[in-house]
């Protein structure tokens, strides 16, 4: 029984991530319909800078107090702001010419800077996984035999956070309103005076600056890196927003927490290997069955 | 004589330009080139396959390495020493070709519904179920080791062994019957119902096309396809692998076909033949220019994704119907343009009446 | 003998009626029209009808035998065809490339006939080309036969939905709204085009905002308004009718 309980909490933490990472999906396929080949692999350059901005500060090992939560402040802002700015450059060189080209073509050129961006990484740190310095202190409360560490903690705290403070943004404020107004229908929010380039770019600046905040815990979390990264976790966290419902902001984070728990159950009650098998066939079924996901709605053809 | 060559059936065009290539042992002794083109071949015949279900019908297909997986495992279970089967090769080409488009409609059957990207993200899906599925099932598929000592070829006592040429041969044949069954495919009533649901699926309905049924058949012949060249790989290599059916050759055939032009079908044989050439010839020719030139350290072959990945984004931003088109389809792209220029000209319009 | 008998029909989008209790017949070899302000549910009944919808309730009849709910292919092949108020050509193929793939429902090649070409499939080829051929010149439209539909001028793209439309041989022509954007030239074109269809047989039933073309040419027509008919009868009949005023110009203040 603590085996499940310590598998339910495993699960959340990974969930976490990758309902960051499927919230960048969600926000992006709800404003222009493209499914962003390359936001896995953003996701990986934020733990990339990530283990950069370590190396080049020789930080090595555990930090504490007020150096530690600069640290970690400033590092993850860092993550946020670079694959920000990076995501938005992809955007605005690759995506946006093909805003009007049958579907196909934005996502092959997605699948291309995909192949471009793992390709650099691979040359920026080799083809093997590199190890990243855990400088956060990690505690872990026991409770019933359930091992909770502090850094899963933060992980599902932050991926929280992060999801209120979108809400609020999308719900709340003039701009979230314009990205609102132009996934529901882009002709009319230009008509209104929405310049829906700038909406558009912001929504690739904060989707993939959630990536890169999930790419900095990652990296943290589990002490490594690998280029290859995010090719899995990318497909992994899109089946998340599809379950929930793709363009369902909430549904992204109940995605990414159902995904992690798929997996770890999956890992524990399963095995290891068949993991990935378990994830991309509920993505599937998903897909066949209710492709809405959970939380969307089912919007009928109109001729 | 130019008149005579425009006036031939594609078919016959294809089937000489093939013959001709057959001569090429008797002036290139080079094994390497001969053993380039047997495996160029299997390239070439897996895009003909992908362009009947992305560039005929317009599905998109992310996941094709899953087929061409299916087949070179059905050749490698069935013509092995792993169950002691031992079916002949030539038995083979028929065999495997159909047992991938059953999976084919097994795989379509509840997808093909489905929207384009929709379907396109299912696809990928089964590229990655089917190789971790043969990779996890290890007690009949010897897992990462793969099988290996798969029966070669036997034609009248000949065995093929080792030896390049008949490999070289055998692929030369495959293309033709694949060259002639595509522009058969194309040309027909089948072709002309793919056309029109890659136009506008509603109005094909209403013309009474059974449209799933025909993406349907569009997805199962497109995987046959994959079960040929699997036999000829397979057969060749006298071993598989997972790791030889990863996404990466799903998108490597893509490249072909966006490379070369979907659905034309010599643009995709072209555009096949120049990436298996850069990945087989030029990659490493630069590498070595490079040594000579002292950069030591720089191995092109590790730039090959940024290639594949440069090739896909500038050919959809600057030449998104490919090298050699079909008239159709660089009518159909560049209408969208037409589109934009408006679009723009009305947002810059409006953005002068209101400042 | 009606051709098409709508019985109760009824169509719910959420919770709004589209369609209220339908009950319609359409005698075959005539010519009929519907009419209604915009937002009546017209295009919704030509959608029931051709089966993109299945009725919230309610029966539609061909030829005796109920046909709601059915798949659009299957409701095409046995003998309706129809155009679109948007018109969906097959933009991007030649103008009898788009005839042709009308005529595919009354083709016989099969899979293997695609795969080898046989002598059969080619000739079916040719006498469907043939055929083609014919119905572009009965629409006035052969001389652009190799044209890409997208380039056609307006007035022809419509002729090439109905010559498209009458491929199949149907027995019942729904045409949606087919004078939209016509110049007077091009409507009484239509209309003669209208009469020659009826001529060889096929039955029409249009809808049509331009009331002077639907008051010419129609033998009986009925009149939707919010999903429900509110009129039926002859041109003169209608063109009196209160209430019918009342649906298009409100009531008298």
């Amino acid at each position: 029984m603590e085996l499940f309980f310590q598998q339910l909490v495993n699960g959340l933490s990974l969930g976490g991530i990758y309902a960051l990472i499927a919230l960048g999906y969600t926000m992006v396929y709800g404003i222009i319909e493209l499914i962003n080949f390359a936001h896995g692999d953003v996701y990986t350059l934020g733990s990339f800078f990530s283990l950069s901005i370590l190396t080049v500060l020789g930080i090595e090992s555990e930090m504490h107090g007020l150096p530690l939560v600069a640290a970690v402040i400033g590092i993850m802002a860092g993550a946020m702001v670079f694959c920000g700015i990076v995501g938005v450059l992809i955007e605005r060189f690759a995506y946006r010419p093909l805003r009007n080209a049958p579907r196909l073509a934005p996502l092959i050129t997605a699948i291309g800077i995909s192949f471009i961006l793992e390709n650099i990484m691979q040359l920026w740190q080799g083809p093997s996984p590199v190890p990243v310095p855990t400088f956060i202190p990690d505690p872990s409360f026991t409770i019933g035999g359930v091992s909770i560490e502090l850094k899963q903690i933060l992980v599902v705290g932050l991926a929280i956070v992060m999801m209120l403070f979108l809400n609020l943004f999308v719900y709340k404020t003039k701009l979230g309103k314009a990205m609102r107004a132009t996934a529901q229908d882009r002709d009319a929010a230009q008509l209104m005076g929405i310049n829906i380039n700038t909406t558009i770019a912001l929504t690739f600046l904060i989707g993939s600056a959630l990536a890169g905040s999930a790419g900095f815990v990652s990296g943290v979390y589990y002490g490594t890196t690998w280029f290859f990264n995010g090719f899995a976790a990318g497909l992994k966290a899109f089946t998340a927003a599809v379950l929930g419902g793709i363009g369902n902001l909430a549904g992204a984070m109940l995605g990414g927490f159902l995904i992690g728990l798929v997996e770890a159950f999956g890992a524990q009650y399963v095995s290891d290997q068949w993991t990935n098998v378990i994830v991309f066939s509920l993505l599937v079924l998903v897909l066949i069955f209710r492709p809405s996901g959970l939380l969307g709605e089912s919007l009928p053809n109109k001729v | 004589m130019k008149n005579f060559w425009a006036a031939l059936d594609p078919r016959a065009k294809g089937i000489i330009v093939v013959l001709l290539i057959g001569f090429v042992p008797f002036f290139d002794r080079n094994g390497a080139h001969l053993n380039f083109l047997a495996d160029a071949s299997t390239f070439v015949l897996l895009a003909l396959g992908l362009n009947i279900v992305v560039g005929f019908a317009g599905l998109l297909d992310l996941g094709y390495a899953a087929f061409f997986a299916i087949g070179s495992y059905s050749y490698a279970m069935l013509a092995s020493g792993q169950f002691n089967i031992h079916i002949p090769f030539w038995v083979l080409l028929f065999l495997a070709p159909t047992i991938t488009a059953l999976f084919g409609v097994l795989l379509g059957a509840p997808t093909l519904r489905l929207r384009g990207d929709y379907l396109a993200i299912v696809t990928l899906g089964f590229g990655e179920i089917v190789p971790q599925t043969f990779l996890n099932l290890s007690q009949w598929t010897n897992g990462p080791n793969g099988i290996s000592a798969l029966d070669s070829p036997v034609l009248f006592n000949y065995k093929f062994g080792l030896q390049t040429l008949p490999y070289f041969y055998v692929g030369l044949l495959l293309l033709i019957v694949a060259i002639v069954i595509v522009h058969n495919l194309q040309d027909s009533r089948l072709g002309r119902s793919w056309m029109a649901i890659r136009e506008d699926e509603l109005a094909a309905a209403h013309m009474g096309i059974n449209t799933t049924k025909a993406k349907l058949s569009a997805f199962a012949l497109g995987a046959s396809f994959s079960g040929l060249a699997g036999v000829a790989y397979a057969s060749k290599l006298s071993l598989v692998s997972p790791d030889n059916f990863q996404f990466n050759v799903s998108i490597f055939v893509l490249s072909m076909l966006v490379l070369g032009g979907m659905g034309n079908i010599y643009g995709v044989i072209i555009g096949s033949v120049l990436l298996s050439s850069l990945e087989r010839f030029i990659l490493p020719q630069a590498t070595i220019f490079a040594h000579n030139l002292g950069f030591m350290q720089l191995d092109f072959s590790n730039f090959r994704f940024m290639m594949y990945g440069i090739i896909l984004v500038s050919i959809m931003l600057f030449r998104p119907e490919g090298l050699f088109p079909s008239r159709q389809r660089k009518a159909e792209l560049h209408a969208a343009e037409l589109d934009v220029a408006l679009a723009t000209q009305e947002q810059s319009l409006y953005e002068e009446a209101v400042h | 003998m009606s051709i098409l008998a709508v019985k109760k029909l009824t169509q719910r989008f959420g919770g709004l009626v589209a369609v209220k209790e339908l009950d319609f017949e359409v005698e075959a070899g005539s010519i009929v029209a519907m009419i209604g302000p915009n937002g009546a549910g017209k295009s919704t009944v030509f959608n029931l009808i051709t089966g993109i919808y299945k009725p919230s309730e309610g029966q539609i009849e061909f030829n005796g035998a109920e046909i709601q709910g059915r798949p659009t292919s299957a409701i095409a092949a046995l003998g309706i065809a129809r155009t679109f108020q948007n018109i969906r050509l097959f933009a991007f193929m030649s103008a009898l490339d788009n005839v042709m793939t009308g005529r595919h429902a009354r083709m016989h090649a099969t899979l293997a006939d695609a795969l080898l070409n046989t002598p059969r499939a080619r000739k079916e080829e040719a006498r469907v080309r043939e055929r083609a051929h014919e119905i572009l010149k009965f629409c006035a439209l052969d001389e652009h036969a190799q044209s890409y539909a997208a380039n056609l001028a307006y007035g022809p793209q419509r002729r090439l939905e109905i010559a498209r439309a009458l491929a199949s041989d149907p027995k019942l022509l729904l045409l949606d709204e087919p004078a939209a954007g016509m110049n007077p030239n091009e409507k009484s074109d239509l209309m003669a085009l209208i009469r020659r269809i009826r001529d060889t047989g096929v039955t029409v039933f249009l809808i049509e905002h331009d009331m002077g073309l639907v008051m010419q040419i129609s033998e009986r027509i009925a009149v939707l308004d919010y999903g429900e008919k509110i009129a039926e009868g002859a041109p003169e009949a209608i063109r009196a009718n209160e209430r019918v005023i009342e649906a298009y110009l409100g009531k008298p203040a």
